[in-house]
């Protein structure tokens, strides 16, 4: 990787997320520090908070307590622009969410025109660039129903691309896949991790995780419990939450 | 003389002469007393111009109002759906649930009282000491009207959008009201355009009780043609089938405004 590893573009301390007025807590103090160009992948049993996790990040979640610090803006201050933060991190979802309204090209387009400013020309020559690099370019005037699954969160991927994210999150990106599917999408990923995008991914890919991650956080009941290099993780847990959460799912 | 007078002419001497007419002679004698004599086919065209520019204006109106209402009225910021991002969560708590609750007690206070009383109301009672266009009166009448039938509609188009919709919005950076606005609105107005036609439609029809206020529009003209021949039908029925004209044209480029939006379903 080109990237320099060592500055800190994510900061997260002491964050909480309750839900049903306290009732449930989602998060209960998540601390991580999450490089410039680094790839982290967070694993963990089903509720352990790792959605809540990411989409507080971007504070589609408004946290309960603790800070989130982008490039050393604090998020969570109630007087930052959000929106502004939020052009800064692109975000995959499970379901793909892309505009059933819009074409591909439009969907891409539409955000860098209307909040980065961009002429159409250059929005579209953008687009059409990233829509060579995942293959797709003969589909720019399809409408999202037209496209497979796997098509569709490639272009999910690259809308948010779009934009020039800092960060890049993902939420589960295969999970509402075919099987066979999932490979196009995680190898779009990988080739999106060598060019030295920042990236969190919550993913039930092993297989990514081990291949391109450059550290792994398991979470459980909303915690990060162990984290580590991929090897640490999977050849050499320490937690015994983490050994059996292992033994589930490989 | 036209070739109309020239028709009546044998007709009219019938007439004079007290002969019986056939049907055909009764036919035209209606057509030509209640739309041709003395021009008054103008009176139909006068009252249906009138007719579609409040209507229009209305239709308009009443949208964007309704639209407003609708977003108003969503949930509040705290349900599920938008998890902490309401889009216009900016506004604060406080006045949101304001909104929320005046735009209810407006639907229902419109929903559950008489057009007619309301059309009285804002011609008597608001503008009862101002000189105004009676066609701006019955506009607005008509816009407060429908916004109240418009705003629940939209309400129902903006809850049938997926949620994520508006997730990706916001992550993308858009503002809620730009999400709203970009994202959800174009999605909402496609669910919702059949019930909006039929909102329409009714409003068209519904500006009939402007002749209330001695407005003259296509209800009015018909009546006043009556009061002067004393045809029970024609003139109503005259006055009927402008309505049906206008009621298709909508209908028509709202289907194929449908047509166009179903582009993007295969
Ligand atoms: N909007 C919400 N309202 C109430 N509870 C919620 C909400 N979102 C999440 N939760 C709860 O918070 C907990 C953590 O959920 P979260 O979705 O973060 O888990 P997850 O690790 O992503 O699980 P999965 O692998 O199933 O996606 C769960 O118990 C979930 O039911
Ligand atoms: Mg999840």
């Amino acid at each position: 990787m080109t990237t320099e590893k060592n500055e800190v573009l994510i900061s997260v301390r002491g964050l909480e997320k309750h839900f049903k007025g306290g009732e449930l807590k989602a998060l209960r103090g998540v601390d991580a520090d999450i490089c410039r160009g680094e790839v982290v992948v967070v694993i963990g049993p089903s509720g352990s908070g790792k959605s809540t996790f990411l989409r507080c990040l971007n504070l589609l979640e408004q946290p309960t307590a603790g800070t989130i610090s982008l490039a050393g803006v604090d998020i969570t201050d109630p007087t930052v622009d959000i929106n502004l933060h939020r052009q800064k991190m692109g975000m995959v979802f499970q379901h793909f969410n892309l505009f059933p309204h819009m074409t591909v090209l439009r969907n891409m387009t539409i955000a860098p025109i209307k909040l980065l400013k961009k002429s159409r020309e250059e929005a579209e020559a953008k687009a059409r660039s990233l829509l060579e690099r995942v293959n797709l370019e003969d589909r720019e005037d399809a409408y999202p129903s037209q496209l497979s699954g796997g098509q569709k969160q490639r272009i999910a991927i690259v809308r948010a691309l779009c934009m020039e994210p800092e960060v890049m999150l993902f939420d589960e990106p295969t999970s509402a896949l075919d099987p066979e599917m999932v490979g196009e999408v995680l190898d779009v990923m990988k080739e999106l991790a060598l060019s030295g995008m920042t990236m969190i991914c919550v993913t039930h890919e092993m297989g990514f995780a081990r291949e391109v991650a450059d550290r792994v956080l398991f979470m459980d009941e909303g915690k990060i419990v162990e984290e580590g290099t991929p090897e640490e993780i999977f050849s050499s847990q320490k937690e015994q939450r983490t050994k059996d959460f292992l033994n589930k799912v490989l | 003389m036209s070739i109309f007078e020239q028709w009546w002419l044998p007709i009219a001497e019938l007439v004079e002469n007290r002969q019986p007419l056939n049907f055909f002679q009764n036919l035209y004698k209606e057509i030509y007393m209640n739309a041709i004599k003395d021009d008054r086919w103008l009176l139909y065209l006068d009252g249906l111009w009138v007719t579609l520019k409040v209507s229009f204006f209305a239709i308009l109106a009443g949208t964007l109002l309704g639209t407003v209402l609708a977003v108003l009225r969503l949930p509040s910021v705290t349900d599920y759906r938008y998890r902490g991002n309401h889009p216009l969560k900016k506004l604060g708590f406080g006045v949101l649930r304001f909104f929320c609750w005046f735009a209810k007690f407006y639907i229902d206070l419109i929903r559950g009282t008489p057009l007619l009383l309301q059309v009285l109301i804002i011609n008597f009672g608001v503008f009862g000491s101002i000189r105004i266009d009676k066609v701006i009166i019955g506009v607005i009448a008509c816009a407060l009207n429908s916004a109240a039938y418009v705003a629940e509609i939209v309400r129902g188009g903006i809850m049938s959008v997926d949620p994520g919709q508006t997730e990706a919005g916001r992550s993308l950076g858009f503002s809620g009201l730009a999400t709203m606005l970009w994202i959800v609105l174009p999605q909402a107005a496609k669910s919702a355009l059949p019930s909006l036609c039929n909102e329409f439609i009714a409003l068209i029809k519904e500006t009939s009780i402007l002749s209330y206020i001695a407005l003259t529009e296509l209800t009015k003209a018909g009546d006043y043609i009556r009061s002067r021949t004393y045809s029970a039908f024609t003139p109503y029925i005259i006055s009927g089938m402008l309505y049906l004209l206008l009621t298709l044209i909508l209908t028509t480029l709202i289907r194929k405004l449908e047509r166009r939006l179903r582009a993007s379903d295969h």
